[in-house]
Order: C-alpha cells, then structure tokens, then sequence
C-alpha cells in the first residue's frame, strides 16, 4: 500500500461519488420539494445507460448517442411521471413505495426483455478511453477523470440554479414549505415536473457515464438506488449540498474500504480471517458510517430547512 | 379500564379481522387437503410457501399498522432465524422447540441492539436505518464463508419436534407451518386489543399526545419491534426447513421490499390481508411464471394498477402514520 494507490483508490472513490451525486441530486430535491419517495429512481439510471448504449451502437458515435440517449430517457422520465408518479406524489408514503416498486419491475423486466437478460456491451468512445498522466509517473484513466469533472460541473450548475435562479428560489421555498408556496400562488405541480424530469436527466446521465465503467444489465439501478439514499438521508433530505459532500464521503470510504480492508485486517486478525471478514466488513462500511453519523445528527449533516 | 370502555375502543374492523382470519386459514387448511387428495405435491409445497410467507408479512404488518414502523429491513430477521436453523440442524440440534426459541431470541436480542437506535428518528430515516442493519447482517451471512458463504448451505436436516418427524413431508411442514400462522394471527389480534396494542394505535394517531399522557413512547415501540422480528425468524426457521437451503438471498433489500408490498398491498393494519396478499404474490409468482419468465412485469402492472386505481377513502385508510411519518 503506497501512496500513490491509495490516491489512486481517493480517485476512484471521488469518482463512485459523483456518479452517486448526479443519482442523488434528484432523488433529494424530488423529496424535498414534493416529499415523494421515488424507490424508481434508479430506473432512470438504468435506462440513461440502456439508452445511450443502444443509440451509441445505432448512430456509431457517442455524442450524437449520449444526446438521443438521456433526451428518450427524459422522455420516459415524464411518462412515468405524467401516467404513475403525478398520483403517488399525493399519497401516502407507504403507497409511494408500493407503486414506485411496482415501476422498478415494470422497467427492470422491460429492460430484460428488449436487451436480453445478460449486460450488453457498452464502451468509453476511443477518443476518451486513454489514460491522463497526473504526475509523470502516475496515469489515471481519462474516462474516470470526466466523470469527476463532469460531477463537479453539475454541482457547481445545480449550486447556481438552486441558489441564484428564480426556480431555484421556489424549489428551496417548496422543500421548507410546500402548502406556504402554493397557497402563494405558485404552481407547485409545474414545479415538480421540471424538478422530477431534470432529476431524472441527471440519473440517467450518470448511468449514461458509468455504463462504460460497469455492467449494463437490467439490475444496474437496484443497488445505485439504495446507496443514492444512503446518500440524502446522510446528507440531509433536500440538500443539494448535503446531497454531494454525502455522495463524496460515500464513495471515498467505500471504494476505500473495498481496497484496504482486507490487507488493514490481516495485519490484525491474521490472513486467514481477514479474507474472510474483510469484504465483508468493507461492504458494510457504508452503513455503518450512515448508522454513526444519523445517531449523532438524526436529521443528517446538512439540514434542509433553507438548504442549498 | 372498565368493560363499557373496552367494549367502545374495540375496533369492530378486529372483530371483523378475526373472523376474516379463521376463514383464510380455514380456506388455506381445505387447499392443503384438496392438494393432498389430489394428489399435488407441487401445490401442497406452494401452500407451505405462503403460510410461512404469511407468518413474515403478518410481523411486518403488525408492526406496520399497529406500531406505524416501517422497517426496511425485515429480511434480516428471518435470514437470522434461517441461519440458526441451519447452525443448529448441523451441529444435531433438530428440534424445533429449541430451534424456535433459539431463533426468536437471538433475533429479539439483535432488535433490542438495534431498534433502540433505530427509534431515534422516526420517517425516513428510520426505514433507512433499518435497511442499514439489515444489509449489516447480508454482509456478514455473506461471510460466512464455513456456512457457504454467498452460495449458501444445504440444511443438514429437517427439524423434529420432540423427536418426531414432524415436518418429514411437504404436506406435514404445510401443516405445521399454517398451525403456526393460525397461533400468530390470533395473538397478534389479540395483542392489537390488549392495552399495549392500543396505546400502540393511539401513537399512530399522535404520538405526542401520548407521549404527554405519561407513556413511554420509545419504551412501546421497542417491544413492538422486538416481538415482530422475533416472528421473524420463527418463519426464517420454517423458510430454511422447506427450502432444505439458507443462503444470504434470505437477507437480500429485495426481500424486506417485497414483505413491504405484500403488507400495503393485503392493507396495512389488516392482518388477514397480510395472508391474502402473500397469497397473491406467490400465487402470481407461480403461476405467470410458469408461462413466461417475465411475470414481474406482470406482478409490477399488477402492482401500480391496484395503486393508481385505488379510492381515496381506502387511501387514507392506508395512511396510518401517515402525518407522522413525514419528516
């Protein structure tokens, strides 16, 4: 274990939390603003990958594919919203997570069906599947680095929305109170498909970038989801900024834990034991960081009363 | 409390429940014999399934509607009543008196860990910690690497009971397993009309109400939470005795997901609806996919139909806590 591994990993995590973030950003402002739990969030992620990869193979360039990919996975994003979530949005939380349920199988075996159980093939386009050098002897892979970037740029974008725009002044208005900006006129519900489409926008972006990285199968959006509320409720339900310091303490310590945790243990408990123990103990990292630090701050690190 | 008063808070939707309840365990006894008769053993299997599914949903549900807790991670109590199973049964401990206490207690015991930090907060946050536990307890099955690790282990052997084989055959473990659910459904409706139930329910109306009455809030849902993950694992012990197998899929989300659908779909507080729905689902299950390997688009149609479709006075029905479980 050397330095410039455990930069590597710190990459590596930062990189798992943007993409976590880009899942989490609209998860958090859905529930924020409308108080929906959307157990279907992670569809969204889920079809961004299918649908960029399906197009990217159809038009042979990853621009042209990435664009027709998230634009129908909007679309879908709507339709479900429009046909299924519009209803829920007034419902009880327990029926949110019954319908929302009901869509995660809807679209995981639609997926199934039209692309075939197995994960299809999905690569990084040439031009960007290089290697940067960050210092002269230690490369990192180019397509990770975008996604880094493209994370923080999204933040920065979703910072000033939020915070310097009129809308965003109404989304952090509807997530204190959302009776107080109706009644004031404002058409909460028209907020709430703009808020709910762009979330799903950015989670189908982040499936779009991760696809190249990981397996594109239909349950690709399962496991992103529960880590992506892990996420908000450590950061803070509708915090946009709880939401991405969450998502890069999520993400360093699991990619960390993944890496070290195993060698950390046998250094303790012995080889034997350790192989066994850590993976284990570096999967439940995650949780138990989330256990800690909600015992100490119930309501999360950034509370959302006023939250940016 | 006095007799007048008692009979006044007395829900007749109980009274209703209970009749409910005898006539679905009733109908699940006459299914067995007619699989029997008929000579099914595909079917008398289907039927042990949903009675040991039931005794989970029932837990839950209880916990649900009378405590309104919803825990995400149920699964990981029954996977803990499996693995005792599964332990026990290897080291010769057969028997099922000492099997299902093992497994009640040790579940209870990890809830009593557990739940008091869970009910630090309530919402949200509660089913997200609930749901961390539980994928606490996956990981840790996972590792298990002597007991299979993520492959899971076949079950030395069948559980007895007083040294008889009393779950030798599918139809006998059917049997044994809707005896059981019948024991826990009338206990559980008991319990919803004994004073615990009921200052139980008082709290989904207003918690804070009760709080000022004098009661020990936390102290009452921590018993709730306590008892139901130990009818948990009873059915995690049965779970492992018709499989023959245990395996952390026991402790899978997908699973604590499901036992939530089954309780909002069969109506939360309702607890022979916990029994129809488990029907429902494994029913649905069974026979879609027998046709075609797709039948959860099937289940999940199904699913948000009954959500969409649903009137707002069953609704607000569903909506205990409703108020205080938004955050």
């Amino acid at each position: 274990m050397n330095s410039s591994l455990v930069l590597l990993q710190l990459l590596n995590g930062l990189q798992l939390g943007m993409v976590l973030f880009l899942v989490a950003a609209g998860l958090t402002l859905v529930f924020g603003v409308m108080d929906f739990i959307n157990l279907a969030h992670g569809v969204q992620y889920t079809l961004g990958a299918y649908l960029t990869a399906a197009s990217t193979a159809y038009f042979a360039n990853f621009g042209i594919g990435l664009i027709v990919g998230l634009a129908s996975a909007a679309v879908l994003g709507y339709l479900l919203e429009l046909l299924v979530f519009r209803v829920l949005t007034s419902r009880s939380h327990l029926e949110q997570v019954l319908g929302t349920f009901g869509v995660i199988l809807i679209v995981t075996d639609a997926m199934k069906l039209i692309f075939g159980p197995a994960p299809i093939s999905f690569s990084a386009p040439e031009a960007l599947s290089g290697m940067v050098m960050l210092t002269p002897t230690l490369a990192y892979p180019l397509w990770r680095m975008l996604i880094i970037l493209a994370g923080v740029g999204v933040a920065l974008l979703l910072w000033l929305l939020v915070a310097r725009t009129r809308i965003g002044m109404l989304v952090r208005a509807g997530s204190t109170d959302r009776e107080i900006v109706d009644l004031m006129g404002v058409n909460i519900d028209r907020l709430f498909v703009l808020v709910f489409v762009f979330g799903a926008l950015l989670a189908a972006f982040a499936g779009a970038m991760a696809g190249p990285l990981i397996s594109v199968e239909p349950t690709m959006g399962d496991n992103i989801v529960i880590l992506a509320f892990v996420v908000i409720v450590v950061g803070g339900i509708g915090s946009v900024r709880g939401a991405f310091f969450a998502a890069i303490l999520i993400g360093v310590v699991d990619v960390l834990g993944r890496a070290f945790a195993t060698t950390l243990l046998k250094s303790v408990i012995g080889a034997s034991a350790a192989t066994a123990a850590g993976p284990a103990l570096a999967s439940m990292l995650i949780y138990i960081l989330m256990v800690l630090i909600l015992m100490a701050r119930p309501a999360g690190l950034f509370s959302a009363s006023g939250a940016t | 409390m006095n007799d007048m008063n008692r009979a006044a808070v007395v829900n007749p939707a109980l009274k209703q429940d209970l009749l409910t309840g005898f006539a679905v365990i009733g109908a699940l006894f006459a299914a067995l014999a007619t699989a029997q008769i008929a000579g099914a053993p595909y079917l008398t299997s289907l039927i042990g399934r949903i009675a040991i599914t039931s005794i989970a949903a029932l837990s839950l549900s209880f916990l649900i509607g009378q405590a309104g807790l919803v825990s995400f991670g149920h699964a990981a109590p029954i996977g803990i009543g499996a693995y005792v199973a599964l332990m026990l049964a290897a080291g010769g401990t057969t028997d099922l008196s000492i099997q299902l206490s093992a497994a009640f207690i040790l579940a209870a015991l990890i809830a009593l860990i557990t739940g008091p930090i869970a009910l630090k907060t309530r919402g949200v946050t509660f089913i997200m910690l609930t749901l961390a536990f539980a994928q606490m307890f996956f990981y840790v099955a996972s590792s298990l690497v002597s007991w299979g690790g993520d492959d899971g282990m076949a079950l030395a052997q069948r559980s007895t009971l007083f040294g008889y084989q009393i779950l030798r055959t599918d139809a006998m473990l059917a049997a044994f397993s809707i005896a059981l659910l019948a024991v826990i459904l009338l206990a559980n409706t008991w319990m919803a009309h004994t004073r615990f139930g009921l200052v139980l329910k008082a709290m989904t109306e207003n918690e804070r109400r009760v709080a000022a009455n004098g009661f020990e809030v936390n102290h009452f849902l921590l018993y709730a939470f306590v008892i139901a993950a130990g009818v948990a694992a009873v059915s995690g012990v049965l779970l492992a005795n018709q499989a023959n197998y245990v395996s952390p899929a026991y402790l899978n989300w997908h699973r604590s997901g499901e036992l939530i659908v089954i309780v909002v779909l069969g109506g939360v507080g309702r607890l022979p609806g916990a029994v129809l729905a488990s029907a429902l689902v494994i029913l649905f299950e069974e026979f879609l996919g027998h046709y075609t390997e797709y039948w959860k688009l099937g289940l999940g149609l199904t699913i948000v139909a009954i959500v969409l479709l649903r009137g707002r006075d069953l609704g607000a029905f569903f909506g205990v806590r409703n108020q205080g479980a938004r955050p």
